[in-house]
């Protein structure tokens, strides 16, 4: 079977070729890989259109030097979005237009709560990623591998806490 | 206001790339996420692991012959902790972290829209708030350090010993996964309704 059809491949497959596209990343665009810059990004861009005087004030902007001009980071959001879709076209992978199982046994089948909380999950996990200054690309796969101080404190109170997080909630078995 | 075409038309490719791997990787998936948490699952960490022993060692090649600069961000431990600490709360309610929500976009995932739409507000928020905190937010700063400087050993030694102990991590997983199960018992990784994936839908590769 053309290995590009298959709906699933090997973690180790797909963490090696993660690895050498962050050297394509380093070698070729002199970049490195993250996406939640994108969302710091988008705000100081609607901040500057609605409320320029305001913008020029928030600290955060600076502080942790979010780029203005907009490319790399753009680049990559629209990127994924492509490159999942065509993975799932060629393998017939329909999975995600329904809840998933496991959400539906342990939350019910409403779908209005089910993205109400799934905004609630994104606008955490947000707050987390600005503060810390990346996100599970941008510090857990650019920022590890580079050996960062931060990064690794990044990821490894991330995975902690999500651990922790997960047996609470999940923790009548599900 | 844009930067160079070439630089969005490597981004495109990058995010391509990375997309489509997530998808084939399975990470896009809210049980794959939300299992490895509950460590029924270790898809995630198999794959990150990897990533970073792979990439790690190719960076720093490319560092050493100066085809490639490293990027560093800085350690505000407080910062790093507390936003590492908060974010594991958000991605467990998710089931998916901003790259993988995105790119879950492109399998039609609705939840994923609305994780994305949650994000915004949560950057807002960050942005907004973060003049109250930021003092404490900085308040331990050690700069763009990486291990090898804090720990003045070099990076070679910690990428080898990341090495082995992912190699050692990998062997113990896969021996673990595919112990025989008793009957009746509530062995985790094999409960076939949780939708662990990590073996059965494994193709050839």
């Amino acid at each position: 079977m053309n290995p590009l059809c298959m709906t699933r491949w090997s973690p180790y497959i797909v963490g090696t070729l993660l690895g050498m596209l962050i050297w394509f990343t380093f070698g070729v665009a002199h970049k490195a890989l993250g996406v939640s810059t994108n969302f710091s990004q988008a705000i100081l861009w609607a901040e500057k259109a609605i409320v320029p005087e305001h913008a020029k004030e928030v600290p955060y902007f600076a502080d942790y030097k979010i780029p203005t001009a907009i490319g790399w980071e753009a680049a990559i959001f629209v990127g994924l979005i492509l490159g999942a879709f065509v993975s799932a076209q060629l393998s017939g992978d329909r999975d995600a237009e329904q809840l998933p199982e496991l959400w539906v046994r342990r939350f019910g089948p409403s779908r209005w709560k089910a993205y109400g909380l799934a905004f609630l999950g994104g606008a955490i996990l947000m707050y987390g990623a600005r503060l810390a200054g990346g996100c599970t690309s941008g510090h857990g796969i650019s920022g590890t591998l580079q050996l960062a101080v931060s990064s690794w404190a990044f990821f490894l109170s991330l995975f902690a806490s999500g651990v922790a997080s997960a047996f609470i909630l999940f923790r009548k078995g599900a | 206001m844009f930067e160079s075409w070439s630089i969005i038309g490597l981004g495109l490719f990058t995010g391509f790339v990375f997309g489509f791997l997530l998808q084939k990787g399975g990470v896009t998936k809210y049980e794959v996420i939300v299992n490895q948490f509950r460590l029924k699952d270790f898809t995630v960490l198999k794959t990150m692991l990897t990533a970073i022993v792979v990439g790690g060692i190719g960076v720093y090649a490319l560092y050493e012959y100066e085809l490639a600069k490293l990027s560093i961000k800085p350690a505000f431990l407080v910062a790093n902790i507390v936003g590492g600490l908060i974010f594991g709360v958000g991605m467990v309610l998710l089931g998916l972290c901003p790259g993988t929500a995105v790119a879950a976009l492109g399998e039609r995932n609705r939840r994923a829209l609305a994780g994305i739409l949650g994000m915004l507000v949560g950057a807002l928020i960050q942005a907004e708030t973060y003049g109250w905190i930021s003092g404490l937010a900085r308040s331990v700063d050690l700069g763009s350090v990486t291990l090898p400087n804090l720990l003045g050993i070099s990076p070679w030694a910690i990428l080898a010993g990341l090495a082995v102990a992912a190699l050692a991590v990998f062997v113990a997983l896969e021996f673990w996964e595919k112990r025989p199960v008793r009957q009746g018992s509530s062995a985790l990784p094999s409960d076939p309704s949780i939708g662990t994936g990590s073996r059965e839908k494994v193709g050839a590769l």
